[in-house]
């Protein structure tokens, strides 16, 4: 038997790594996302005195699956609400928390891809869908994801408990939908994926290592959407995506947090692991030929990480690839970052004509990235007046402190 | 499990009463109403007449208060319901998007609350 110290970590561990996995079976036999999450939080109390007098047993996930389940199980016959639960249920309640030995030896099914879908469900709004899947399926606490929208853990926690009120009175069901659903659900559940993902990688706001935890999370979560759903090119093409971006993590910013732009940084800090095997899954997928957004975007990514220095960087295939992305995605976004790649490729008169046309559009005039897009490619033709009136506007309009900053450095670099 | 398909949209919105597109925007809630009742999804639905129709009733201190014209005045009033039985909340929301309203106006899709006895 190991010495009590440990008893805490192994506890700790075994929730930190299998919370998802162990969540979403209670959930699916409880049906009742709150009452899964309340018994697997007496269990992992109980785990710890138990543990500490019987030792560490040889499956701790599912030991406390089990104890979970039996905790459940006395909570609806406490409650007599036993009877009202669904045949299957009570069956398998009662079955899974009667032999103990029988539950260390049974394998435990996935079903997180089930809850991975209802957390994401189109009938919660998109935060719901981030704060929800972030404590469901990667355990983080109300107050870590408070901390990382900076939110006030009371808002968040009263979301948290109003979205689970919703699923379990409105029904939204525990599956996977049905193959006529999935191209449509699948792309909230990529969209939430990536928000994750962004909310970490956007510099600035939050806490640092928070910030890096969602990465990594996002990518976690990408890579158990995959697995269990290997054929969707597309959670390939975000994963890539997310890998090829979080290579330049430790590049992308200097010791005081300020944004370098890809063109300064390092490219010998870039990580190659993330980026060999970006690119090795991006190349893999591509070859079933059913391209997406995000095989798209990765590919873009991909072509900056292959190249070795920025003057190298293959421009034309990159303006391409945003008329493909285009194609898919008619959104002024998408132009404005061609735009940009345009005048890098050396072309600035054709990038600012596109960006003259994308002016048309009202909701473009409050977008700020179409300002900052039009001074960087004003200031590098050496018009530095009407340069610096669009980096005015870009900061006027910025709501993300290291952005602003950028921007602002960006200007100062300008004066004479 | 119930759900409660609340049909909202504006007065001028969607085929109006006379003109050629008004036949088959009424035939199509007929093949709507027959579907869900083949799959017995049917509770009960029903069409109502429009606003000017309605009557606002409240009690104030004991008094009954009647006023004028519905309760709420938006842009987008109550046109109908269909109270339809269904396995979850993914089933609920596939009926009520073929609900022909659904093209031009919007259906609030509420469950109804199941009582413990």
């Amino acid at each position: 038997m190991l010495p009590p110290l440990h008893i805490n970590q192994a506890v700790d561990r075994t929730v930190k790594e299998h919370w998802g996995r162990i969540l979403a079976i209670l959930v699916k036999t409880t049906g009742d996302m709150q009452l899964a999450e309340d018994v697997l939080q007496d269990a992992t109390a109980t785990a710890l005195t138990h543990w500490r007098e019987n030792g560490i047993p040889d499956s701790p996930e599912a030991w406390l699956i089990q104890t979970a389940r039996r905790r459940a199980l006395d909570k609806f016959r406490r409650e007599k609400t036993f009877d009202k639960l669904q045949p299957e249920l009570q069956q398998w309640l009662e079955i899974q928390s009667d032999d103990n030995n029988g539950a260390e030896d049974e394998v435990i099914p996935d079903k997180r891809l089930e809850l991975i879908f209802t957390c994401c469900h189109p009938a919660l709004d998109q935060k719901t869908q981030v704060a929800l899947t972030l404590r469901t399926l990667g355990g983080l606490t109300t107050d870590e994801i408070a901390g990382a929208f900076l939110d006030k853990p009371q808002a968040m926690a009263q979301r948290l408990v109003r979205a689970k009120k919703k699923i379990k009175h409105a029904k939204i069901p525990y599956e996977i939908p049905e193959a006529t659903l999935m191209t449509e659900r699948l792309s909230s559940v990529l969209a939430v994926i990536y928000f994750i993902f962004n909310e970490g990688y956007s510099a600035g706001t939050g806490r640092y290592i928070i910030r890096n935890d969602l990465c990594d999370e996002a990518v976690r979560l990408a890579r158990i959407t995959l697995t269990l759903l290997p054929q969707q090119t597309e959670i390939a093409g975000l994963l890539s995506l997310m890998l090829l971006h979080d290579s330049r993590r430790f590049a992308r910013q200097n010791a005081g947090g300020q944004m370098i732009a890809l063109e300064f940084q390092n490219r010998a800090i870039w990580d190659k692991q993330k980026i060999s095997e970006g690119i090795t899954l991006l190349k893999n997928t591509l070859k079933q030929q059913r391209v997406g957004p995000y095989q798209v975007q990765a590919s873009i990514s991909a072509i900056h990480a292959e190249s070795d220095q920025w003057q190298n960087t293959d421009w034309p295939q990159i303006i391409a690839l945003y008329d493909l992305l285009y194609a898919m995605q008619p959104s002024p976004v998408v132009r404005i970052n061609q735009a940009v790649a345009i005048s890098y490729g050396g072309k600035p008169d054709a990038a600012l004509k596109l960006l003259k046309q994308l002016e048309q559009d009202s909701s473009v005039q409050s977008y700020q990235p179409f300002h900052a897009a039009l001074a960087e490619i004003l200031i590098r033709q050496g018009k530095t007046g009407p340069g610096r009136t669009a980096l005015h506007q870009a900061i006027s309009l910025s709501t993300n402190d290291a952005e602003k900053q950028f921007l602002v450095s960006r200007l100062d670099s300008l004066k004479p | 499990m119930q759900y409660m398909c609340l049909i909202y949209s504006a007065a001028n919105a969607g085929p109006q009463p006379g003109t050629p597109e008004f036949g088959p925007f009424m035939k199509a809630y007929q093949d709507f109403t027959t579907m869900v009742k083949d799959k017995g999804a049917l509770v009960s639905g029903d069409a109502l007449q429009p606003i000017e129709t309605a009557t606002t009733v409240t009690k104030e201190n004991g008094k009954l208060e009647t006023t004028d014209g519905p309760f709420a005045e938006t842009k987008e009033q109550l046109g109908g319901y269909y109270l339809l039985d269904c396995k979850d909340l993914d089933e609920a929301i596939n009926y009520a998007a073929q609900i022909p309203t659904a093209e031009h106006g919007r259906i609030e899709v509420r469950p109804v609350i199941v009582w413990d006895d």
